[in-house]
């Protein structure tokens, strides 16, 4: 088994909606797997595939090794906190984490420990119902990690947390990884994405995008070039000579800006000195996962 | 499945479900059983749908349970909202979908739920058949009830079938609530559905067609707990309540086991 997931054709159709359009793709085990796409682009409805929640409509689709139409072969190693945190509002974190405990065959003696690594461990014996819509969140992901999972599938796992809370949910996601967890998770902060998964699948209006390597999807793009000459007076001669050229260049706060790949630097460099233009930077910005998403995805 | 009962037992045993409840059931409990006692030799009605129930038929065997068995409607209804809310909130409050991540069987699922609820059902009743006998044997020297026979062979034999005809109709309360619950997926409208069903519509529909009371099921369920009635047989309330649960709670169950779990 080299993949922690893997659905080939999947397809989930509601009356004459299409949720999820022959979705095919791979995840890696030991890996970390953002899962990105707008919202209604059949995010949600794929993970509750996976978990057995809902029954595809067509397609096929492995978690572990076993086959999606047996859940209950996986499922006991597999973590998973789906649209948000759902607890009992009258049981206080802790009692809530000992259901789920009773209900899976896991130890209670689970909890605290949990409880104290979701930074819960003062509030486990408060009521749900008190909780801030961060602390329901960490509760949810203490709960995910009760089978002390191959797989965990978060849906959302950042939604209210602060700063230092995303911070802390990106080093949990990262230790998880390091210690071969595989995590597969859906989330609208890109940024943080870009910075913990391995690989990616993107989806809209329930089909996949792309699916691969985060760093295929990035080098795949277009880069900036960012030219800075020694005199501002030099800026249009450089628009002028990337035109020429057969790339785009606008100027912007006393650079050019030039749609070209890092492998035309060294020649844009020669044009501009063979010009008679000293440049004083030269630099190439790639495109972030968010700049990607939304050229891909059109929103 | 035992695993889901015991998770079920640790929700059901939580203090503004557990203490409320058993608050309830004994105020309920002691308050009916103290009419009976109370209003014994005052010549108006003291008993079950009007009856006046005299001094020295309490004084029989059967006065002993006369109290547990008068409140047993009520423990029907109270079972009927706990098993309809403890079924339909999972769905509410979205926790369902926890549940199946973590027990994928979902007939283990219900089977453990219901397991739990009837042991909080059992619970009920023997609270209730305590308070009821306890309040009765309390009052009966100021009803000038003897209690002698009471305490024969024949007096616990039949506490002992009353209360499992009280069980079972609570349990059978409870069993159509959960089937409200898995029907409707919404606590208020599941426990509005059932209550209004088994205190108004069939109250009116056993005044407009008496006939129709041998077919009722709340009517089969409370005659249960009664041990029968004149009208309609004992068997006759087993049978037809088993039919009516039973046809019932298959086609929720299927329903429950194909359904999406969409929310």
């Amino acid at each position: 088994m080299t993949t922690a997931i893997s659905v080939s054709d999947l397809t989930k159709v509601y009356g004459q909606r299409s949720a999820l359009s022959h979705a095919t793709f791979e995840v890696p085990l030991g890996t970390v797997c953002g899962f990105v796409g707008p919202n209604g682009s059949g995010k949600t409805t794929t993970i509750r595939m996976l978990l057995g929640l809902i029954t595809p409509t067509g397609g096929t689709g492995t978690v572990l090794g076993e086959s999606i139409s047996h859940p209950e072969k996986y499922l006991p190693y597999v973590g998973a906190m789906i649209e948000g945190p759902a607890f009992y509002p009258a049981l206080s974190g802790s009692e809530n984490l000992k259901v789920l405990a009773s209900l899976g065959g896991f130890s209670s003696s689970r909890v605290p420990i949990l409880l104290e690594k979701v930074g819960l461990a003062d509030r486990g014996a408060s009521k749900y119902k008190t909780y801030s819509l961060g602390m329901k969140q960490r509760l949810g992901i203490a709960a995910a990690l009760l089978p002390n999972p191959k797989l965990l599938v978060l849906d959302e796992p950042t939604n209210g947390l602060d700063p230092s809370g995303i911070q802390e949910i990106r080093n949990l996601i990262k230790d998880l990884a390091a210690d071969g967890t595989s995590v597969f998770v859906s989330s609208h902060l890109l940024s943080e994405l870009e910075m913990i998964a391995q690989s990616l699948v993107m989806l809209r209006e329930g089909k996949v995008l792309f699916a691969g390597l985060t760093k295929d999807l990035l080098s795949a793009q277009t880069a900036t070039l960012v030219a800075t000459p020694e005199f501002s007076v030099d800026l249009n001669s450089l628009v002028d000579i990337a035109i020429r050229h057969g790339h785009s260049a606008t100027t912007q706060n006393g650079s050019v800006h030039i749609i070209g790949n890092a492998d035309w630097s060294a020649a844009f460099n020669r044009l501009a000195f063979n010009a008679g233009i000293t440049l004083a930077s030269l630099s190439t910005i790639q495109p972030t996962l968010e700049e990607t998403f939304f050229e891909m995805t059109g929103e | 499945m035992f695993n889901v009962m015991r998770a079920e037992l640790r929700k059901l045993r939580r203090p503004t479900l557990l203490i409320s409840t058993i608050l309830v059931v004994s105020a309920l409990t002691a308050l009916f059983t103290s009419i009976v006692f109370l209003r014994v030799n005052s010549g108006q009605s003291n008993g079950r749908r009007g009856e006046v129930v005299s001094a020295l038929t309490l004084s029989q065997p059967a006065g002993l349970v006369y109290g547990f068995k008068i409140v047993s409607f009520f423990l029907g209804i109270t079972a009927l909202c706990v098993f309809a809310s403890q079924t339909a909130q999972e769905y509410s409050l979205g926790t369902l979908r926890n549940l199946l991540v973590r027990q994928p069987a979902r007939m283990k699922i219900l089977a453990g739920k219901y397991l739990a609820m009837s042991i909080f059902a059992i619970a009920l009743v023997v609270i209730d058949a305590i308070v009821a006998i306890g309040i009765s044997y309390g009052l009966a020297p100021h009803a000038k009830v003897t209690t002698t026979a009471w305490f024969t062979t024949s007096a616990l034999s039949l506490l002992g079938k009353t209360f499992l005809n009280v069980l079972l109709s609570t349990i059978a309360y409870g069993t159509f609530g959960m089937i409200l619950g898995l029907l409707f997926r919404s606590p208020i409208s599941a426990i509005a559905t059932g209550v209004i069903w088994s205190l108004i519509l069939e109250s009116i529909l056993g005044v407009v067609v008496s006939s129709s009371l041998k077919w009722l099921p709340g009517q089969n369920f409370t005659n249960i707990a009664q041990g029968g009635s004149t009208d309609v047989g004992y068997k006759w309330s087993m049978l037809i309540s088993g039919i009516y649960l039973g046809v019932a709670f298959a086609i929720v169950a299927i329903l429950f086991k194909r359904r999406d779990v969409a929310n």
